[in-house]
């Protein structure tokens, strides 16, 4: 995967990189406390992080965005993969090792009434950093911290309270202040405003943000609300169970949201503009929970909610791989971009009843997206993988199309009953229907051949 | 305006005692709580009417009043040892009756039945050593009388109608085998099963993901049309006030700063405040503005509430009217439209000028 990074980085120096990073929790039980088991928090994910950009990463509760965040500052450690800080392998430093990159790598945190000590002062809280560093800034630590409290808009007298005597807007500046101590590169701020109120979420954003441009910092902001990772970041990572789903810039992230679960992600925010509720036609509501990442589903980890899901999604992983210039995105059938495996058209049943939560003019627009871009935009981004066909994406009764669209799902025996159960429910043309039937095996054997000739790609890229 | 008349006689409405036509109807309700530091006067002074099949939702910062305004409505702070240290005064009409003065016996008579309550935290609100069924059996027996069994076959059929899979087997879970967004909705289960014809939402969402948010307000909206019930739904997120609300009631420093139609309030916001909740939020369906307008400094104390206007301090238009009267006189509601109210000094003319001018091409 690192290659596909590499035309991006020439936009700016990476100052951290992630490859392959796992975070897996084990379970044990019994009296030898055998591990049964793992939570698979973070599972294999890769992004960089260039100097001086901020990196959003969203999701939702559970899907390890949080733990990606303390085993990135190596307050955790990971279980697999490699982290590579400002050109330096930290994957596997000791603690005394990880002592000097203390310095340039900080975290704030989402609770300003659990990450401050309630029986030290400010000053002391503050001044820890410069302590434990054995760093003595110019003009002596007393100044420097009240330099920094004014720096987070606090006032300098503040410095002998306690934090029993702030409210929590106030301590969360003061969670900054202590994190910007000793002038990091990189800050990674885990859900930085989620517990103030929106006034007060408002000045911290907006105080991250002038800091950012006066000190040049790097971030990494982890949080749930898309409003506010909007407005941070410049790129932002889209997680789901354990995985990396799209990472993207802002704007295409936002404008043109490749993987469904982003896009229903970003459906179901509330806009505060009445006027917007009799539109409910953009909405689209998600089934169920979050599935367990004890046992994440097989492939794709979203198609058991999913919409789209077709026999690939259920049994083969898709890569994270850039679609468009710095859009990655991991799905086989991603919207506004052409189908990645348009062979696979016949949808499984969960996504039939996932589908019936979908407005319609949603699954029109992304059919017709779908349709309009599946030629050339098929061959530059699959490459030689499954010729391009004219296909309508797969909410599409395949209509006259005929022959060229319907090679069935690419599961033989086990999936050929459901296939064919769907197939008659009625989601396809009759002929369709009968093509299913009897064509199955030759095309069962051709269908996997571009599928794993599809994946190879992507995994080379 | 010169005069500090009381809010109910500001609003145009019947003074006292009379039993209103409104289904729902809060007159100059206060809930004082002494304490050793001096009396938090968490609500001071509210008042406003909510007829069945409409939703009101009351919007305000954290210690704004908004939720222990629906205890008070509930009744809850009038519960054992709590009733000793809370001063209640003002009228809540429900349905014809009154209960700030009636007995906690009546009270509880009602709760339950005619108004029910969703809390923000469905693990602490559910008891985690019954089964989730028992509780909601026990909610519907207090109220019906009618054997166990039929009470569990309501317990049923409520989850089932607040989408719980397999609503037979998991009548028997118990609360921490639900995920939170099942939590939220068995909870609504227990709240609805004796069809209340008010339901007071406090922070419904807050706890949970945004997929969950959009499932679960989808659902409120629902039932609510199912069963014409009357809702009060209490949050900070102006998205999810614009997704299921009829009207709003802004709250500051234990008052209403600002009421009226949600559309209203969101196409031409009469109070300072108001604009500054607009201008704090980032937007997902708007360009992305360099930055944020933040209301500067930190919300009142609700023991030393700002003298005057309670925002007077971190309004950035309390200079424009002339003397220092919003420093030394507290606004009344004045009506600015049609059903829609607020309260502030600044006249009708600066405060279009101000939201048409600057606040609105910012957000």
């Amino acid at each position: 995967m690192s290659e596909t990074t590499k035309p991006q980085s020439a936009d700016g120096e990476v100052l951290l990189r992630v490859e392959g990073l796992t975070k897996h929790f084990p379970i044990k039980k019994g009296i030898l406390q055998r591990q049964v088991g793992a939570v698979k928090a973070v599972d294999g994910i890769d992004f960089e992080v260039r100097k001086g950009e901020t990196l959003g990463v969203v999701g939702e509760s559970g899907c390890g965005k949080s733990t990606m965040g303390r085993v990135v500052t190596r307050l955790q450690d990971p279980t697999g993969g490699k982290i590579t800080f400002d050109g330096r392998d930290i994957t596997r430093l000791s603690t005394g090792q990880l002592r000097p990159l203390r310095r340039d790598i900080q975290m704030i945190f989402q609770d300003p009434y659990g990450s401050l000590n309630p029986r030290h002062t400010i000053g002391s809280i503050v001044s820890a950093p410069f302590r434990l560093q054995g760093v003595e800034p110019e003009g002596g630590v007393k100044k420097e911290v009240q330099r920094l409290l004014e720096l987070v808009g606090l006032s300098p007298e503040h410095y002998n309270r306690y934090p029993h005597e702030f409210s929590g807007g106030q301590r969360q500046r003061i969670g900054i202040a202590r994190a910007l101590a000793l002038k990091p590169k990189l800050v990674v701020a885990d859900e930085p405003v989620s517990a103030l109120d929106v006034s007060i979420q408002a000045q911290v954003v907006n105080l991250m943000d002038d800091l950012q441009q006066e000190l040049g910092l790097t971030y990494v902001i982890i949080a749930h609300d898309l409003s506010v990772v909007r407005h941070v970041s410049d790129r932002i990572a889209v997680m789901y169970l354990g995985k990396i789903v799209e990472l993207a810039d802002r704007t295409s992230l936002y404008e043109a949201p490749m993987h469904p679960y982003t896009k229903a992600l970003m459906s179901a925010v509330p806009v505060p503009d009445p006027k917007r509720r009799g539109q409910k036609n953009e909405r689209i509501l998600l089934r169920g929970d979050v599935p367990s990442p004890i046992a994440p589903p097989s492939g794709c980890r979203f198609h058991t909610r999913c919409w789209k899901a077709t026999q690939i999604c259920a049994t083969t992983e898709p890569q994270l791989v850039e679609l468009r210039p710095g859009q990655r995105v991991a799905c086989h059938h991603p919207e506004n971009f052409a189908d990645q495996a348009p062979g696979d058209t016949v949808l499984l049943s969960v996504a039939q009843e996932a589908s019936a939560l979908v407005p319609d003019a949603v699954l029109e627009e992304s059919a017709q997206t779908g349709e309009a871009q599946t030629g050339p935009g098929a061959k530059t981004s699959t490459g030689k993988a499954a010729a391009p066909k004219a296909d309508a994406p797969v909410e599409e009764p395949a209509g006259g199309e005929g022959a060229a669209t319907d090679a069935p799902a690419a599961e033989p025996a086990a999936a050929a009953e459901e296939t064919a159960r769907e197939v008659a429910a009625g989601s396809e043309e009759p002929a369709a229907a009968a093509e299913a039937d009897e064509p199955e095996a030759p095309k069962a054997s051709q269908e996997p051949g571009s599928e794993e000739s599809g994946s190879q790609e992507s995994t080379g890229k | 305006m010169t005069e500090l008349s009381q809010t109910g006689a500001a609003v145009g409405e019947p003074t006292t005692g009379a039993a209103p036509d409104a289904f729902l109807e809060v007159r100059d309700l206060k809930v004082h709580f002494p304490t050793d530091d001096g009396v938090v006067k968490s609500v001071d002074g509210l008042s406003f009417s909510l007829e069945k099949g409409r939703t009101l939702a009351i919007v305000g910062e954290s210690g704004s009043g908004k939720s222990v305004t629906s205890q008070a409505i509930m009744g809850l702070h009038r519960l054992g040892t709590r009733g000793k240290n809370v001063r209640m005064s003002g009228e809540i009409w429900l349905d014809g009756k009154e209960l700030v003065s009636a007995a906690p016996d009546e009270v509880r008579k009602l709760r339950g039945r005619e108004m029910a309550m969703i809390f923000q935290d469905p693990l602490s609100a559910m008891h985690p050593y019954y089964k989730v069924g028992d509780q909601i059996v026990e909610a519907y027996r207090v109220h019906h009388k009618v054997g166990r069994k039929e009470a569990r076959k309501r317990a049923v059929e409520m989850l089932d109608r607040v989408g719980i899979p397999e609503p037979a087997k998991r009548v028997d879970s118990y609360p921490h085998e639900f995920s939170g967004g099942m939590r939220q909705r068995a909870m609504i289960a227990m709240a609805l099963v004796n069809n209340p014809e008010l339901l007071i939402a406090d922070e419904p969402t807050t706890a949970l993901d945004v997929t969950v948010q959009a499932q679960i307000l989808d659902l409120i909206r629902d039932l609510q049309k199912e069963f014409g019930s009357a809702v009060i739904m209490i949050t900070h997120d102006l998205g999810v006030v614009a997704e299921i609300a009829d009207e709003v009631l802004v709250m500051y420093g234990g008052r209403c700063v600002e009421r009226g139609p949600a559309a209203e309030v969101f196409e031409t916001p009469q109070h300072p405040y108001t604009w500054g909740l607009l201008g704090s939020m980032p937007r997902i369906d708007r360009e992305t503005s360099e930055r944020l307008i933040p209301v500067k400094g930190q919300p009142p104390s609700l023991i030393n509430v700002p003298s005057g206007c309670a925002f007077h301090p971190r309004c950035p238009y309390a200079d424009i009217p002339k003397g220092n009267v919003t420093r030394t006189v507290r606004p009344e509601l004045e009506q600015v439209g049609t059903g829609h109210w607020s309260a502030c000094h600044l006249s009708a003319e600066d405060r279009t000028r101000i939201w048409t001018e600057e606040i609105a091409p910012k957000l």
